[in-house]
Formats: structure tokens, C-alpha cells, sequence
């Protein structure tokens, strides 16, 4: 396992240097001035453009340049944004947010699609069945754009059930309750994927053979579905959602949008909008970083809940 | 036997008080005209269509037959898990030492599988659960049969993993059941079934899925366990070179009927229906070396379209007029041999 650990840590190397490499190439190789709209309506001082030169090592070639971003990067040293806010710290700041928004919308998908996806599973056919099934086609089929919307117009503006929008300030309990209906918005189309890979796998799972042993050794049908049945099909479903985390950390652009939450993927968004490169490259690494790992955790975690996989 | 003493009287493995079920006279299990229907979007498949047999205290009765001829749904609707729907059971009783299964409150029903009756499967890897360590998956009927903490019902799960001759059985507790060879999964699983000491044991083909020399072992295994116990076994095959050493009496089944019951010698030495002896045929013999088998030719019918008369009559050389329109009975055709066809006599004549 720790060897297995070990070489899953190892092969993360190559990916992250090919991936940054790619993003640093694209963002700061691209034609156009990098000091295009750094002073407001007029070209910068010629002073000011070989100090901003030589700070990103513009004259140096491209792979050097990489290498010495990279190098100072790994200090801990990742520059400041056009308006002059140290990187780290903002990005820091955001991750916070993005990561409390992908909490609840993860705890929401995995509550709310098992409960779904158990309730049709072992009513398979009958009403319920249909009701969940029909419900999350539904809530796939609709653009998160629109779900975003509707929920905060109704929710928000019309029955004042949830804060319309999140206030960059707000800390502790209360932060919390500002994302709880944009986490919920974000959770809801994973939510009807978790509900029905339940279900699925449920079904499948009640016809198995070590069901029937179940039975025949006079377990309760409680026992026999909630731990025998169910054990097994959750293993994909926990896998799935391990990796929908790992999606989640990258930033949820058209949320964060709607309800004003100042979030990774804004972040990213506004970087490359302003053509901030620094802004870009930083946060757009940590995102490849943080996938990996939770990568890495759910394929650990994947092997734990199937003893048949082996990671030697 | 010859003393019918109270079950569980004298062995220390059984800790429980003794079973409110008590065999009369040796008597443990009666299936009375049971029959069973699927009702699926094909139709009515008529699975089991009236059969009865007895089973007694050290007793093994083997069940012969076909694949598809009903000998699963029997076993299955006699340890009650078969799904409901698509199965229904229109008619029939199941006693248990005298006590009717089939109208008995489920839950009191449920704590008679694994206790009383139980039962092994076919393919040991796909019966055991996979994410379980087979200790747990044996301890767990201490657990929850017996209220056993951990650690006694996993005491128990390596002394009968012992019992049943598993190599290593106390370092081989924790593994999983893809962690080991057939053979030894199945002995797994016999473990699991006998685990309580129950009455009565069904083995639906247990050795099918295993090699030869496997085979004979697993046999034996059962008859060791069969003889110490003095459980009824009903041993389920579609082989009877499989059985015959094991099974005092052989029922052999066809499209969900007993067509012919007697002591396993008898039907070896001389068949008393015209499938069985298609059935014997198929065999490979010793002292036939070389021959071609002469398996029965055509298919099993269509349970949703069972034909009338003796269902087995467009596949039977023998068939006549008769056997088109009437469907024969299962009657006595000799002392302790009985048959369901209208020209047993002449079928045992040869
Ligand atoms: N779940 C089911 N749904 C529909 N039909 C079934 C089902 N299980 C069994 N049957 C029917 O019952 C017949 C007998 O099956 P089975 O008892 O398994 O045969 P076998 O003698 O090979 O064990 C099958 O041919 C099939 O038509
Ligand atoms: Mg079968």
C-alpha cells in the first residue's frame, strides 16, 4: 500500500509539470502585450514594462521562464495579481469559500441522492420508482444556469427563504448559511447521477447470489438489503463522488457567478479575462495539485471498499 | 437410526436450549403437492406443478433432474427465498416437524433458515459476499442467531473452518472469499450452513462448478457432516454419478413432477421410467469405454406450455396414444419404487 502510495505520488510528477507546462505555455506565449490595460487607457512607461519584463523573465525562453516560475512557485512565492494583491493570499482566501461550497453540495448529493437512489431501488417499478427516476431525467436535463436562477428568485427573492447573494465578509455560521443554497444548487445535478448510480446498482445487486445467501442464513430483510445489498452497490457510488469532490475544488464558475460568491473558479475566470497571467498559472496549479490528491484518495479509498482490488 | 434422541442433545458446539422443533418419529420435513408459478410478461411458467416427498432424521435424498426441470424453485421455495413476485405458491404445504412453513409469520419463518433448515448453492464465489471476510460472513449467524459477541462468534467461525478442513483456518479468518480456490470457498460455505446445526441441509449442486477430485471431496465432506449431525440432506444434482454414493433415495424430477422415486441402488441397477433411463444412459461408464453417450434427445418443455398428458412424451420412444391425453400418476409400481408412467412395468422389465 505504502508502495503503492509511493508510485502514485511519483507518476503525479510528470502530469503536473506536462499540465502547468501546457497552461504557463498557452497564458504567457500567447501574442499581445502581457502590460496591455496594466495602466489604465495609456501604453505603460517604458520603465515600467522592463521592470514587469524582467520580474517574469519575458526575454528569457519560454522553458526557462517555466523553470523559474516553477522554481519560485515551489518557495511559496506566487507573485502578485495585476492590482497587486499578493496570489497566495487571495487564492488562499477563495479556497476556503470553494471548499465550503463543495462540502455542502457534496454532503447534499451524497444525503439526498443515496436516500432517492436506496427508496427506488427497492421499490423498483412502483411509483417511487418512477417519481425518482423521472425527477432527476428532469434535473439533468435542465442547465445549472437556469436551476440557479429559479432557486434564487423563488428561494431568495420571493419567499426570502435564503440570502440572494453571499457577502464576501460574512465568517463562521454564518458563511455557512449564505452557501447553503448555491452548495445546493451545485449539488443538484450530481445529486440525480448519485440517486440513480444508487438505484442501479441496487437492482443489481438485489438479484446477486450473495443476496440470496443473505436470506438463507435468515438475516432480516433490513440486513440482508441495508448491509449486504447496499455495501456492494455503494462502491461505485462513493467513487463517483469522490471524484465529483475533486471536481468541485476546481471552482464552480456559473455559481459563484449567480450568487456572488468570490470563489476559485471566479477567480480563475477574471484571471483569464484580464489577462492576468500570474493569476492564472498560480491557481490553475493548485487546481491540477488538488485534483490529483483527491484522485489518488479516491482510487485508496477505492481499494478499501473493495477487497478484490488490490493495490500491491 | 437407531435411537431418535432429542436433536442437539448431545453435542457442545450447540449452545442453544434445545429447538422448539422436534421431529416426530425421525420425521423432519414433508413437501405436500406443493406448486409453484412465475408469472412473468412470457406468461405463466408452471416451475412446480405438485410434488411431494418426505425427508427423515440422517436421511439423504437426492434430486435428479435436468437443467430447468424445478429442482432449484424446489429447494427454494422450501427454505422461503424465492422472490415473491414473480413467484406464487398456488397450492401446497411444507411441513417442518409438523409445522406448515408456508403459512407460518414470516419472521418466525426467517429464524428457522440457518437454526433448522439451510442451505448450500452452487457457485461458492458468487454466494459468499465479496466485501466480507468469510469469518465475518460465518460468525455472522452466531451474531445474529445466537447473540454472540464478536469475538466468540469468530471463534466459532475458525473452529468450523476448521471442521470443515480448511488449511491455516485461524490466519485464514480475515481473508476474502476471491482469496481462495473453489473447493475451499465451497467448504465455506458449508461452514456457513452448518454453522447452527441445523436439521435439515439442502445442497443445490454443490460440486458443480468444481473439478473432479474437488468434487468427490466436497462429497464425502457433506456425507461426514451428514453422518455426525444426523442431518436430513437433500442433495440437488443433475449428475448422478455424483450422488449415487451419498443418497439413500433418489427422486428424479421433470418439468416440475417427481417422475420416479426409489433407493438409489434400484434406479442405478433398473430404471423405472423412460427419462431416468435416458438419464443413466447419459453417464459415462467404465465398462462401456469408448461408446457414445446416448443422451436424451429434444429439449425440456416450455414451462409456460407444459404439453398435455405426460409431459414427457415427445421426447419418449415409448410414448403412445395414452400418453398424449392422460397424464400418469406417481404410483407404487413395486415395493418401495414408485413411478410416474404409464408403462413403468414394462420400462423396468427393460
Ligand atoms: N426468477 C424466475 N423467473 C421466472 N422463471 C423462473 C425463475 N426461476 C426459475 N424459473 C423457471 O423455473 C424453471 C425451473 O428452474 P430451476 O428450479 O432453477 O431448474 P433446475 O432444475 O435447473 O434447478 C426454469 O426453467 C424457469 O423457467
Ligand atoms: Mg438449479
Amino acid at each position: 500500500m505504502t508502495k503503492y502510495v509511493i508510485r502514485r505520488l511519483l507518476q503525479m510528477i510528470p502530469v503536473l509539470i506536462g499540465a502547468t507546462f501546457l497552461i504557463f505555455a498557452m497564458v504567457f506565449a500567447l501574442p499581445g502585450d502581457p502590460t496591455a490595460n496594466k495602466c489604465g487607457e495609456r501604453p505603460c512607461p517604458a520603465e515600467y514594462v522592463k521592470k514587469f519584463e524582467e520580474e517574469h523573465n519575458l526575454n528569457d525562453p519560454l522553458p526557462i521562464q517555466y523553470a523559474k516560475y516553477m522554481g519560485k512557485l515551489a518557495k511559496g512565492d506566487f507573485g502578485t495579481s495585476f492590482r497587486e494583491i499578493p496570489v497566495k493570499d487571495e487564492l488562499s482566501e477563495r479556497y476556503v469559500v470553494t471548499a465550503k461550497l463543495a462540502t455542502i453540495a457534496i454532503l447534499f448529493e451524497t444525503v439526498l441522492g443515496i436516500f432517492a437512489g436506496v427508496l427506488a431501488g427497492i421499490r423498483k417499478g412502483k411509483f417511487i420508482d418512477n417519481l425518482v427516476l423521472l425527477s432527476t431525467l428532469f434535473v439533468i436535463s435542465i442547465p445549472i444556469f437556469v436551476i440557479g436562477y429559479v432557486a434564487q428568485f423563488l428561494l431568495g427573492v420571493k419567499w426570502r427563504i435564503f440570502p440572494v447573494t453571499v457577502n464576501a465578509n460574512a465568517t463562521g455560521l454564518d458563511s455557512w448559511w449564505q452557501l447553503l443554497l448555491p452548495g445546493l444548487v451545485l449539488g443538484s445535478v450530481s445529486v440525480a447521477y448519485v440517486a440513480r448510480l444508487t438505484r442501479t446498482n441496487l437492482v443489481e445487486n438485489l438479484r446477486a447470489d450473495y443476496v440470496r445467501t443473505a436470506k438463507a442464513k435468515g438475516l432480516t430483510t433490513s440486513r440482508t438489503i441495508g448491509l449486504h445489498a447496499l455495501r456492494n452497490s455503494l462502491i461505485p457510488v462513493v467513487t463517483f463522488i469522490g471524484a465529483d469532490f475533486g471536481a468541485l475544488l476546481g471552482g464552480a464558475i456559473v455559481t459563484e457567478q449567480i450568487f456572488n460568491i468570490q470563489g476559485v473558479g471566479g477567480y480563475i475566470f477574471s484571471g483569464i479575462h484580464n489577462r492576468d497571467g500570474v493569476v492564472v498559472v498560480g491557481a490553475v496549479t493548485v487546481l491540477i495539485l488538488v485534483y490529483l490528491l483527491v484522485n489518488l484518495l479516491v482510487d485508496i479509498l477505492y481499494g478499501v471498499l473493495d477487497p478484490r482490488i488490490s493495490h500491491d | 437410526m437407531s435411537t431418535i434422541s432429542t436433536r442437539r442433545g448431545n453435542r457442545a458446539e450447540a449452545a442453544a436450549a434445545p429447538s422448539k422443533y422436534q421431529p416426530q418419529d425421525g420425521l423432519l420435513l414433508e413437501v405436500d403437492d406443493l406448486f409453484v408459478e412465475f408469472h412473468t410478461d412470457d406468461g405463466v411458467a408452471k416451475a412446480i406443478n405438485g410434488v411431494s416427498f418426505d425427508l427423515r432424521q440422517g436421511e439423504t435424498l437426492a434430486i435428479l433432474g435436468e437443467s430447468g426441470s424445478g429442482k432449484s424453485v424446489t429447494a427454494q421455495a422450501i427454505m422461503g427465498i424465492l422472490d415473491m413476485p414473480p413467484a406464487k405458491i398456488p397450492a401446497g404445504q411444507v411441513r417442518y416437524c409438523g409445522h406448515d412453513l408456508l403459512t407460518m409469520p414470516e419472521d418466525e419463518r426467517r429464524k428457522t433458515r440457518g437454526p433448522e433448515i439451510s442451505m448450500i448453492f452452487q457457485d461458492a464465489l458468487s454466494s459468499l459476499n465479496p466485501v466480507f471476510p468469510v469469518g465475518w460472513q460465518i460468525a455472522e449467524m452466531f451474531r445474529k442467531h445466537r447473540g454472540l459477541n464478536k469475538s466468540e462468534s469468530l471463534d466459532r467461525a475458525v473452529r468450523l473452518m476448521e471442521r470443515v478442513q480448511i488449511p491455516a483456518a485461524k490466519e485464514r479468518v480475515k481473508a476474502y472469499p476471491h482469496q481462495f480456490s473453489g473447493g475451499m470457498r465451497q467448504r465455506i460455505m458449508i461452514a456457513m450452513a452448518i454453522a447452527l446445526d441445523p436439521a435439515v441441509l439442502i445442497a443445490d449442486e454443490p460440486t458443480t462448478a468444481l473439478d473432479v477430485t474437488v468434487q468427490a471431496q466436497i462429497m464425502s465432506l457433506l456425507e461426514e457432516l451428514q453422518q455426525e449431525r444426523e442431518m436430513g440432506l437433500i442433495l440437488i444434482t443433475h449428475d448422478l454419478g455424483v450422488v449415487a454414493d451419498v443418497a439413500d433415495k433418489i427422486a428424479v424430477m421433470y418439468a416440475g413432477r417427481i417422475v420416479e422415486r426409489a433407493d438409489v441402488y434400484d434406479i442405478y441397477a433398473r430404471p423405472g421410467h423412460p427419462y431416468t433411463r435416458g438419464l443413466l444412459d447419459s453417464i459415462p461408464r467404465l465398462d462401456q469405454k469408448g461408446q457414445t453417450l446416448s443422451a436424451i434427445g429434444g429439449l425440456p418443455p416450455n414451462l409456460t406450455k407444459i404439453p398435455a398428458g405426460c409431459a414427457f412424451n415427445p421426447r419418449c420412444r415409448m410414448a403412445d396414444h395414452v400418453c398424449r391425453t392422460d397424464l400418469p400418476p406417481l404410483r407404487e409400481v413395486e415395493p418401495g419404487r414408485e413411478s410416474a408412467c404409464h408403462f413403468a412395468e414394462e420400462v423396468l422389465r427393460g
